[in-house]
């Protein structure tokens, strides 16, 4: 076995002629679409296939918290969602309104989100991890109908905040039928479920209907709800093959959590619309955990992430050595850029480097990777999918695409000079719209190219390599964080005057959100302050957004115009020299 | 690492939740389950699981290797795991010295 998987051939041989050959079109050949014309994702990562030979086939593997094992084979896994599909049919959702979860790894979660997409609904995971805040944010800005959870996330995190929720019509709660019962205005999802009539029909989607919400976060102003369409799955699909290799028969383990889109894209849309067995672990890393599920479940392709691999490569390469991993075909990573140290410790710890990816919730799916055929090119983000153009657009100092009088981007070619990495709009998995907020989406397009924000240059062979961030938003242990979200969080607090936010480097976590406060006047700056601004903070945001670290300040810096100047404080804190502050107000 | 030095259960306890108190402030201590899991309990994520135990590490000197830390998943779990190294630690430096005494 073990040597067989390493022989197996790669999807994708040869990069240079698949990137000549590929069209959306044949990708799109390679799914079913609906019997009666139409696309839909769920009928893509379910129905075809449990309509066929891969009935029996497992399709998630859950791994409990106490380690006992659940499989739904692909048969059942229609079962469930269609389950899922009559409760909201009964319930009255309609079409396109918007399903939100906010639980962990649960089977439900996987019924909700097949079911919600065959019901014609759109499917809006959130982060469980999230505080009340961005919980009730997003519950709002995303419009929720439907809101599937389990009793303590409800009631730590929801319940409170209900009745300010109006459009909120129904909470489905995952859990003890007694806990459920002594709560209030909500109703027992598996109750629901056992005695539905099966939704047997599948929504006649077409491929440009809104299945999918993602929220992101910017550096200004509230998250944005990236809205995805069912034909994003043709994306999902072709990622899957080319950059991620899946192959029939693989076992595939994606660690991110459908709280971001990772966990949907490839935690629960790709491997599924290929066939495989997706292993989904119910519980949060622990090193000795991961390496038996890895070596216990014959995994093959492994997708992760950085921090986890540091986490790793912590504990020692030794500590790999005493596992089985020779299933291992394929290890990519995603979330931020992978050091090449970390790259290389795949070499010690699995005998291949790991592959390092790159994307973001707009562009759905991946976008720039390292792929299994191609030498690994340690540190980069590697080369752009086939089917997808990229660039590097040159940069005012003051952060703005430079355009051309023909209204075109400036292109920067090849070499040391670092710019923004654009992309030519039109893949199947890119953001439709950004919820409620035209002008928004709109402002992302430029000279008729996407800008990721992200810093990037590209050398002689086509590999990206990332430079940094165009925009001031944090990538923490693998998520997204807004620091104007931070900001207002900390704002709320009634010491707090002003607050600055930035992501602080840091080994394990890449960055750490840090916090600056100045304070009302007559208020104190002490240690049992500081402690109490950490723990307002962590209670509103939850420990994944609140900040790790609070320095209170006598003043934030902010510019003429009033905006806080996060490079400054960032360029402070790293010992930087601070550049051009010549817009900074005097901090008296 | 300064060598970790004997102490009782109770104080172990003490350190272990004032570390917990130090990287998530909003816990209030007097509500932990000493059986239940505190990750989950107390809504902690893995960075500050391991904020937590390299704290500990520094107010005691006891040594946690990264692949230990299940074992330290819940309050009591912590402190027995935290008092049995402690006491392999002091042993193990003192047969080191009576070695290099030889």
């Amino acid at each position: 076995m073990a040597s067989t998987q390493r022989q197996t051939a790669a999807n994708m041989p040869d990069y240079d002629a698949a990137r000549a050959s590929f069209s959306w079109e044949q990708a799109r050949a390679q799914l079913s679409g609906l019997p009666g014309g139409g696309l839909n994702i769920a009928y893509e990562a379910v129905d075809r296939h449990a309509q066929g030979p891969l009935a029996d086939t497992v399709a998630l593997r859950f791994i409990r918290r106490s380690g006992e094992r659940l499989e739904l084979t692909y048969a059942q896994l229609l079962d469930e969602s269609e389950r899922f599909a009559g409760v909201l049919r009964d319930l009255g959702v309609d079409r396109g309104e918007r399903v939100f979860s906010l639980m962990g790894r649960l089977p439900e979660l996987y019924a909700s989100a097949l079911g919600t997409l065959r019901h014609g609904a759109v499917f809006c995971p959130l982060f469980s991890a999230f505080g009340p805040d961005p919980v009730e944010q997003r519950l709002r800005l995303g419009d929720a109908r439907v809101l599937v959870t389990t009793p303590p996330l409800y009631v730590r995190k929801v319940a409170h905040r209900r009745e300010r929720l109006l459009g909120l019509e129904h909470v489905l709660l995952v859990g003890d039928e007694q806990e459920i019962e002594r709560i209030t205005d909500v109703e027992d999802l598996r109750r629901l479920m056992a005695s539905a009539r099966r939704s047997a029909s599948i929504a006649d989607t077409r491929p440009e209907e809104m299945a999918l919400l993602h929220f992101t976060s910017g550096t200004t102003g509230t998250p944005k709800g990236a809205v995805h369409v069912h034909e994003a799955v043709v994306a999902h699909h072709a990622t899957g093959a080319l950059a991620l290799d899946l192959h029939p028969q693989d076992v595939f383990w994606c660690t991110a959590d459908p709280g971001w889109v990772t966990g949907t894209s490839y935690g629960i849309v790709a491997p599924l619309t290929h066939g495989v067995c997706s292993i989904v672990d119910e519980a949060d890393f622990q090193v000795d955990r991961w390496y038996e599920i890895l070596q216990r479940e014959r995994v093959t392709v492994w997708y992760t992430a950085p921090t986890a691999i540091r986490m790793l490569m912590r504990a020692g390469e030794e500590v790999a050595g005493e596992y089985d991993l020779s299933d291992l075909r394929f290890v990519a990573s995603v979330g931020e850029p992978l050091n090449p140290e970390a790259v290389e410790w795949g070499r010690k710890a699995f005998g291949m480097p790991i592959h390092d990816n790159w994307w973001q919730t707009e562009t759905g799916g991946i976008m720039i990777a390292n792929y299994r055929s191609m030498e690994v090119k340690p540190g980069s983000m590697g080369r752009p999918l086939p089917g997808i153009e990229a660039a590097v657009a040159r940069r005012h100092s003051k952060g703005h695409p430079v355009l051309a009088r023909d209204g075109t981007l400036e292109l920067v070619d090849v070499g040391t000079e670092s710019g923004e990495l654009v992309l030519r709009p039109g893949w199947p998995s890119m953001f439709r719209d950004s919820l409620g907020e035209q002008a928004r989406y709109r402002a992302c397009f430029r000279g008729g190219w996407y800008l990721t924000g992200d810093l990037v240059r590209r050398d002689d062979e086509g590999y990206f390599w990332f430079v940094g961030r165009g925009d001031d938003v944090i990538k923490s242990a693998g998520h997204l964080i807004g620091p104007f979200e931070v900001e207002s969080a900390l704002l709320e607090h009634p010491s707090v005057a002003e607050a600055g936010v930035i992501g602080k480097p840091d080994e394990i976590a890449g960055e750490l959100v840090k916090a600056f406060v100045s304070l009302v006047p007559g208020q104190t700056a002490d240690e049992e302050l500081r402690r109490e601004l950490l723990a307002f903070a962590r209670r509103r945001l939850g420990s994944s957004v609140a900040p790790r670290e609070i320095e209170i300040v006598a003043a934030v810096p902010r510019n003429r115009s009033g905006k806080i100047m996060r490079r400054l404080l960032k360029a402070r804190e790293l010992g930087l020299p601070e550049g051009d502050i010549s817009t900074l107000e005097p901090e008296s | 690492m300064s060598r970790p030095v004997r102490v009782s259960p109770q104080e172990l306890r003490q350190t272990l939740i004032e570390a917990i108190v130090e990287v998530a402030p909003d816990v209030d201590p007097t509500t932990i389950d000493p059986c239940e899991d505190l990750a989950e309990q107390l809504a902690l994520d893995s960075v500050d699981m391991l904020a937590t135990l390299v704290s500990v590490n520094e107010r005691t000197g006891i040594e946690i290797p990264e692949r230990d830390y299940p074992k330290l998943a819940t309050l009591d779990d912590a402190v027995a795991y935290l008092v049995h190294a402690a006491v392999r630690q002091v042993d193990a430096a003192a047969r080191q010295e009576e070695d290099s005494s030889i």
